[in-house]
C-alpha cells in the first residue's frame, strides 16, 4: 500500500517532518431522502477514496471543477462533515472527530477560510467581535486589553492598516478583499497549524487576488503553516502551491509537484484541464483564436449515479474496458508524482501502457507547438 | 480603429457609441456608473470589454440594449445603429424602418424621424420608443446574461421558450416552421433536438448556456451582447462555449460585445479589447497590440494578475489597493492611488483617451505618461514591467 | 485540553476603549437607530404615533379619570354630556373613565401576551431550525398540533376550568397563537443556518447556543419584531373577542369587556352608540397603528418594497431624444 506521505516527502526539499494532517481513503456519501423505484436508497457519492497529506510550511493545492468533491474534502478535514469511511490523522494519531471535546481541541489546530467574503462574516457584528471570539474561546486573551492588543496585531499582520480604523467597521463597510483579510485574520487568531483555504480568492476582483495569495504565502512562511489551497484555477495552483492534486467527480486522479503536474500532465483529465485553461502566454501575434480544440466533450457526471470504475472513462479518449470495471489503484511515477490511471500501471494493461503513454507524450508535444515565443 | 465615420466606412460600422453617460440617482447623490464611453463595433467583430467590479461594464451592456430602469438613466450620449444596407433578402434598411414605424403604436412618429433615418442610414437607439425598442431587440440586438438559470423560465420547456420568441417577433411564421427553426437552432449550438422538450433544471450548466445562446440567435441578430456568459461555468465547458461562439460567428456573421473580468479569455477571443476602470475606458487596442505592448499601467497590471501556466515561475503582485467605490471616485485619473508610475498631474487632471504619438493610431490610451507636456519619455512595456516587478519584490519583503 | 470560556466584560461603568463601544455608547446608538427607523418611514412613524398615544394613555390616563370606572350612579344610560363625556352605562358607570382604564388593561395585557408569545416562538423556532434532526422533528410536531387546535373552542373549554380573568385569557391566547410565528422563524433559521458565517462560527469553535442567539438571532430581529407586532394585533382583537364572549373578569374594565356589557344591555338594538362605538373604535385604531408599523418594517427591511419614486426627468414624448436634466456642475 503506497504511503501517500512518502510521495510528498520526496517532493519537499527542506522539511524532514512527517505530515501534520493526513487524510487516508476518505469516502463521503450524502444520502438523499427520496427512494427510487427499486427501493434502494439514493445518495450523492461526493468523495471516493481521497487521500492527501499536509506538511508544515508547505502548500498543497487541490484542483478540480465544480462537483469534483474538493470542497467536501476540505469540510471533512475541518470537522464539519463526518466521513462515511476513511480516517484522518493529526500528528500521526487518528483524529476522533466525533468526540465533541476532541473536536474542540482539533479546531485549535486546524482552521478553515471560506470562499465567499460577502457571507462568511456576520453582517450584524463588527470586526472586533469577529476577531475577539476565537481569542476568547481558545483562551488566547483573558481580558479586554489583551484582546484589543491581539486584534490590532492580527489586523496588522493581514495588512489592514491602520488597524484602529478597521476594528470598529462592519462587514458592509469593507471591500471584498478587506473582508477576506478579516476572515484570514479570524482563522489566524486561533493560532492554528493547518489552514484550509476553500477557494479563498475566487470571488474577489482579479487585480487583488495575487495580493491575498501572497499574503497567505507570507503567513505560511512566517508561521510554518500547512496550507491546503482549493481552487478550480490551475494556474493559480501552480503559482501558489508546491504540490498539486487533481480531483475529478469525487476521485483523485493525479498528484505531485505543481510544475511537473502542469507541464507534463499524465492523466487524461489533467491534460484536458490544462488544454482548456486560458493562457495568454500561449498567444503570439499570429496565433488564431480558439485554436486549442478540446479532445473531449461532455460534462461532469451526476454524482448520484456516477459512472462505475474510473469516473472519467465516459469522456476519456484512451478508455479501456477495464476502466469501467474498477477504479485504478495509485501508481507511483517517481519524483513524488502519482496517478490513478490504468494507462500507467496496474499490470493489467502493460502492453497498452507503452502505446498510450506515447500518445500522451505526443499530445503534450502538440501543445508545446502551439506555444509561440514572445 | 477609425474614429470618424465617413461614407465608405459606414457599411463597415455596425454600432457607434459616442460619449455615453449612465448615472444612478441615489438618495445620497448621483453615481456616475459610465462616463464618456465611446467605441465602434464593426460587422463581424468581437469586441471585448474587460473590467473589474465598479468598472461599469455591465451597466454599459444594459445601457446599449436600453434595459436600464430607474434609478439608472442614460444622461447623455448617442448609440447609433447602422442596419445592414445591402440587399440580402433578410433585413435591409427599408424593411427595418417599415418594421419600426408600422407595428402598432407608430402613429405618433413624425415623418422627420423616418427621413432622418433614411438620410443617415442609421438609427439612434436612444430616440426610439419602447415599442420600437421591443421590435429592435432580439431581431437586431440580442443579449446573453451571466446566469442561464436566471434567464430561462423554469416552468417552460426550452423548446417552448424558443418558439415563444419566434411567435412574438415573427407573427407570420407557422407553427411548423417555428418548430423547424427551433430544431435548427439547437443543432446549431450543438444540443440534440430531443432536448427541446426538457425543462431548464434538467439540463446541465453548459447546455443551459447553449440554450440561451440558441434563443439569442433565434432571429439572426446583428449584434450579440454577452455579459459574463461563461463565468459560472467550468473551464472545460467554458472552452467549448467559446469555440461555439467563434464558429457561429464565422457562420452567421454577427458581431459580439463580450463583457468579462477575465482578460486572459479576451486575449484569446476578441478582435479588439477595451479596458474599463471606474466607468471610463482607459485603453482600447487590438488583441495583438494589447498583448504585446499594453500601455496603460492598469492594463499591464491586469494582464499581470493572471499567473501563467507555462511561463517561468516568478513572484507576481497584481495591483495594490482595490477598485474604487463609484460613490467616491478619486479626482483626476481614477487609477492614480494604485498606479506605480503616478506623477503629480495624475492627481488633478483627467487624461483623455487618445492614441500615443508616433505609434500605431489603433491603440488608444488614457494616461498622462504618454502626453509629452507632462512626461518627457513615455514608458515602454519593459518600464511598466520593471515597476510592477519592484512592487512584487516590496510586497515579498514585507 | 478544556478551556474555560471567559465571558465578555459587561461592566456598566463606561470604559473608553479605542472603539468606544462601552455599554452606554452602544445603547445610545441603538436608541438613535430606533428613532431613525421610527421616523424614516411614514407608515412606521404614523403607526408608532398611534401606538405611542395609546401607551401613554394607558400609563398615565387612569390618574386623570374623572370618575372611578366601577362607580355606579343613578344616571343610567345617559348620552354624552358635559358631566359624562361619553355617557353612562346601564348601571350608571362613566364610560369615558372605563375607556381610559380599559386602555391600560387592553394595551398592557395585549403587549405582555404578545411578548410571551414571541419569546416562546423564538425559542421553539430557532432551536428546532438550528439543530434539525429529532429535536426539530419533535418541536415541529408540537408546533403543528398547536396550529391545528381550534382556538376558540379550546379557549372556551379552558376558560370554563380556570378562574375567569385576564390571566386565563392570556394563557389561552398564548397556547393557541405561538405556533404560527414559530414556524416562520424556523424556516428563516433553516435558511440562515446554511450561511457561511454560521459555518465559520462552527469552525471557530463557537458553541451551539451562542451561535443560535448571537449569530443567527440578530439577523432575524426584523422578522421577530414584525411577528411581535402582528401577533399583538391579533391578541388585542382576540382578547376583545374573548371578553365579549364573557370569558373575562367582568369587574376589570377593558375594551372587550365594555363591548360585552353593552351587548348584554342590548346597546346595539337600543341605539346606545356611545357605549359600543368608542371601545370598538379604539380596538380598530390600535390595530391599524400596529399594522402600519408592520408594513413600515417590511418596507425598511426589504428595499424592494419601498415606493419607487419616479426619476424626475422631462416627460419623454415619442420619438424625441432624451433630455438630460439641467446640469450645473461641469464635467472634468
Amino acid at each position: 500500500m503506497n504511503n501517500p506521505a512518502a510521495g510528498l516527502k520526496e517532493a519537499s526539499v527542506d522539511h524532514d517532518q512527517g505530515p501534520i494532517l493526513e487524510a487516508v481513503h476518505l469516502c463521503k456519501l450524502f444520502p438523499l431522502s427520496s427512494l427510487n423505484l427499486s427501493g434502494k436508497k439514493r445518495a450523492v457519492h461526493a468523495v471516493e477514496d481521497a487521500s492527501l497529506a499536509l506538511k508544515p510550511g508547505h502548500a498543497t493545492a487541490l484542483v478540480g471543477e465544480s462537483g469534483s468533491g474538493k470542497t467536501t474534502v476540505a469540510r471533512i478535514l475541518a470537522g464539519l462533515y463526518r466521513p462515511t469511511s476513511g480516517t484522518i490523522h493529526f500528528r500521526g494519531e487518528p483524529a476522533k472527530l466525533t468526540d465533541k471535546s476532541y473536536l474542540r481541541t482539533y479546531r485549535r489546530h486546524v482552521q478553515l477560510v471560506l470562499q465567499d467574503p460577502f457571507s462568511s462574516l456576520n453582517p450584524v457584528h463588527d470586526v472586533r467581535y469577529h476577531l475577539a471570539r476565537p481569542l476568547r474561546i481558545f483562551g488566547h486573551a483573558q481580558n479586554k486589553t489583551q484582546e484589543t492588543e491581539q486584534i490590532l496585531s492580527l489586523l496588522n499582520r493581514v495588512n489592514l492598516s491602520p488597524a484602529e480604523q478597521f476594528i470598529q467597521k462592519f462587514p458592509h463597510q469593507l471591500s471584498g478583499g478587506q473582508r477576506q483579510r478579516v476572515a484570514i485574520a479570524r482563522a489566524l487568531a486561533v493560532q492554528p497549524e493547518v489552514l484550509l483555504a476553500d477557494e479563498p480568492v475566487s470571488m474577489l476582483d482579479v487585480s487583488i487576488r495575487l495580493d491575498i495569495l501572497n499574503l497567505l504565502l507570507r503567513l505560511k512562511d512566517e508561521e510554518r503553516l500547512a496550507l491546503l489551497f482549493i481552487t478550480h484555477d490551475i494556474a493559480s495552483a501552480r503559482y501558489f502551491a508546491e504540490d498539486t492534486l487533481v480531483m475529478y467527480a469525487g476521485q483523485m486522479v493525479e498528484g505531485g509537484p505543481s510544475d511537473e503536474v502542469i507541464q507534463h500532465p499524465k492523466h487524461p483529465y489533467t491534460q484536458l484541464l490544462i488544454s482548456a485553461a486560458p493562457d495568454p502566454e500561449l498567444l503570439g501575434p499570429d496565433s488564431e483564436k480558439g485554436v486549442t480544440q478540446l479532445t473531449t466533450r461532455g460534462e461532469i457526471p451526476s454524482l448520484i449515479n456516477p459512472p462505475t470504475g474510473c469516473r472519467f472513462h465516459p469522456r476519456c479518449p484512451h478508455a479501456m474496458p477495464i476502466c469501467s470495471q474498477r477504479f485504478p489503484d495509485r501508481t507511483e511515477l517517481g519524483g513524488g508524482r502519482w496517478t490513478h490511471c490504468f494507462l500507467f500501471g496496474d499490470d493489467e494493461s502493460t502492453s497498452q501502457k507503452s502505446d498510450n503513454s506515447v500518445k500522451g507524450v505526443s499530445m503534450q508535444t502538440a501543445q508545446s507547438e502551439t506555444k509561440l515565443e514572445k | 480603429m477609425v474614429t470618424n465615420v465617413s461614407a465608405n466606412t459606414r457599411s463597415d460600422t455596425l454600432l457607434k457609441v459616442t460619449n455615453l453617460n449612465v448615472d444612478y440617482l441615489a438618495s445620497s447623490g448621483t453615481v456616475h456608473a459610465v462616463t464618456d464611453v465611446s467605441f465602434t463595433l464593426r460587422r463581424g467583430e468581437i469586441l471585448g470589454l474587460a473590467g473589474e467590479s465598479g468598472s461599469g461594464k455591465s451597466t454599459l451592456a444594459y445601457a446599449i440594449t436600453c434595459l436600464l430602469r430607474p434609478p439608472a438613466m442614460i444622461s447623455g450620449g448617442e448609440i447609433i445603429y447602422y442596419p445592414r444596407p445591402s440587399q440580402d433578402g433578410k433585413d435591409n434598411l427599408r424593411v427595418t424602418i417599415t418594421r419600426l414605424t408600422k407595428n402598432g403604436k407608430s402613429k405618433h412618429v413624425k415623418d422627420g424621424n423616418v427621413r432622418s433615418i433614411e438620410e443617415t442610414q442609421s438609427i439612434n437607439l436612444l430616440q426610439l420608443t419602447p415599442a420600437q425598442l421591443r421590435d429592435l431587440r432580439w431581431d437586431d440586438l440580442a443579449i446573453v446574461f451571466q446566469s442561464a438559470m436566471n434567464a430561462l423560465n423554469p416552468v417552460m420547456t426550452v423548446g417552448a421558450q424558443i418558439i415563444d420568441v419566434l411567435r412574438t417577433h415573427r407573427p407570420h411564421m407557422g407553427a411548423d416552421s417555428r418548430k423547424q427553426r427551433a430544431i435548427e437552432l439547437f443543432q446549431l449550438v450543438g444540443i440534440a433536438p430531443d432536448r427541446l422538450r426538457s425543462y431548464p433544471h434538467e439540463l446541465s450548466g453548459g447546455m443551459r448556456q447553449r440554450a440561451i445562446i440558441a434563443i439569442a440567435l433565434a432571429l439572426s441578430p446583428e449584434i450579440l451582447i454577452m455579459d459574463e456568459p461563461t463565468t459560472a461555468l467550468d473551464v472545460v465547458v467554458q472552452r467549448e462555449i467559446l469555440t461555439e461562439i467563434i464558429r457561429l460567428r464565422e457562420k452567421l456573421g454577427f458581431s459580439v460585445i463580450f463583457i468579462t473580468h477575465d482578460l486572459s479569455l479576451l486575449l484569446e477571443l476578441a478582435d479588439h479589447v477595451a479596458i474599463m476602470y471606474a466607468g471610463r475606458i482607459v485603453e482600447k487596442a487590438s488583441r495583438r497590440d494589447l498583448y504585446l505592448h499594453p500601455r496603460h499601467p492598469y492594463s499591464y497590471g491586469l494582464l499581470n494578475s493572471f499567473p501563467s501556466l507555462h511561463g517561468p515561475r516568478r513572484k507576481m503582485a497584481g495591483i495594490p489597493g482595490s477598485p474604487p467605490d463609484l460613490r467616491a471616485v478619486p479626482p483626476g485619473c481614477a487609477f492614480h492611488p494604485r498606479c506605480p508610475l503616478v506623477i503629480d498631474v495624475c492627481h488633478e487632471v483627467l487624461p483623455p483617451l487618445e492614441s500615443v504619438r508616433g505609434e500605431d493610431p489603433g491603440q488608444l490610451v488614457a494616461c498622462h505618461l504618454y502626453n509629452p507636456t507632462f512626461n518627457a519619455t513615455p514608458p515602454s512595456t519593459t518600464d511598466l514591467a520593471g515597476k510592477y516587478e519592484a512592487l512584487a519584490e516590496e510586497s515579498g519583503a514585507q | 485540553m478544556q478551556t474555560q470560556e471567559v465571558p465578555h466584560s459587561t461592566s456598566v461603568v463606561p470604559i473608553m476603549h479605542l472603539s468606544g463601544d462601552s455599554l452606554y455608547v452602544r445603547l445610545l446608538s441603538l436608541l438613535q437607530a430606533i428613532w431613525r427607523a421610527m421616523t424614516m418611514n411614514r407608515k412606521v412613524a404614523t403607526g408608532c404615533a398611534i401606538v405611542g398615544f395609546f401607551i401613554v394613555v394607558g400609563l398615565f390616563g387612569p390618574f386623570f379619570m374623572p370618575y372611578n370606572p366601577n362607580a355606579t350612579s343613578h344616571l343610567f344610560i345617559t348620552p354624552p354630556s358635559s358631566a359624562h363625556w361619553l355617557g353612562t352605562t346601564v348601571v350608571g358607570e362613566d364610560i369615558f373613565s372605563q375607556l381610559i382604564y380599559g386602555t391600560r388593561t387592553s394595551v398592557f395585557w395585549g403587549l405582555a401576551t404578545g411578548l410571551i408569545v414571541t419569546i416562546l416562538s423564538v425559542l421553539v423556532g430557532l432551536v428546532g431550525g438550528y439543530f434539525g434532526g429529532t429535536t426539530d422533528d419533535s418541536l415541529t410536531l408540537v408546533t403543528n398540533v398547536s396550529l391545528v387546535l381550534p382556538a376558540l373552542p379550546l379557549a372556551i373549554v379552558l376558560a370554563a376550568y380556570f378562574p375567569r380573568g385576564p390571566l386565563t385569557i392570556s394563557m389561552v391566547i398564548v397556547i393557541t397563537s405561538w405556533a404560527w410565528q414559530a414556524r416562520v422563524l424556523r424556516s428563516q433559521t433553516l435558511s440562515l443556518r446554511s450561511r457561511e458565517f454560521v459555518t465559520a462560527a462552527r469552525v471557530g469553535g463557537e458553541r451551539a447556543w451562542r451561535i443560535i442567539f448571537f449569530e443567527i438571532f440578530p439577523n432575524e430581529i426584523s422578522l421577530v419584531v414584525a411577528g411581535f407586532v402582528s401577533t399583538t394585533i391579533f391578541i388585542v382583537l382576540a382578547w376583545a373577542a374573548l371578553e365579549f364572549l364573557g370569558l373575562g373578569d367582568g369587574t376589570i374594565p377593558s375594551w372587550g369587556g365594555m363591548l360585552y356589557w353593552a351587548q348584554q344591555a342590548g346597546a346595539l338594538g337600543g341605539g346606545l352608540w356611545w357605549w359600543f362605538i368608542p371601545p370598538g373604535l379604539c380596538i380598530a385604531t390600535l390595530g391599524a397603528g400596529l399594522a402600519l408599523i408592520n408594513f413600515g418594517i417590511d418596507e425598511i427591511a426589504d428595499p424592494r418594497l419601498r415606493p419607487e419614486r419616479p426619476v424626475k426627468t422631462g416627460k419623454k414624448k415619442e420619438g424625441l431624444p432624451y433630455r438630460p436634466p439641467a446640469r450645473s456642475q461641469a464635467r472634468q
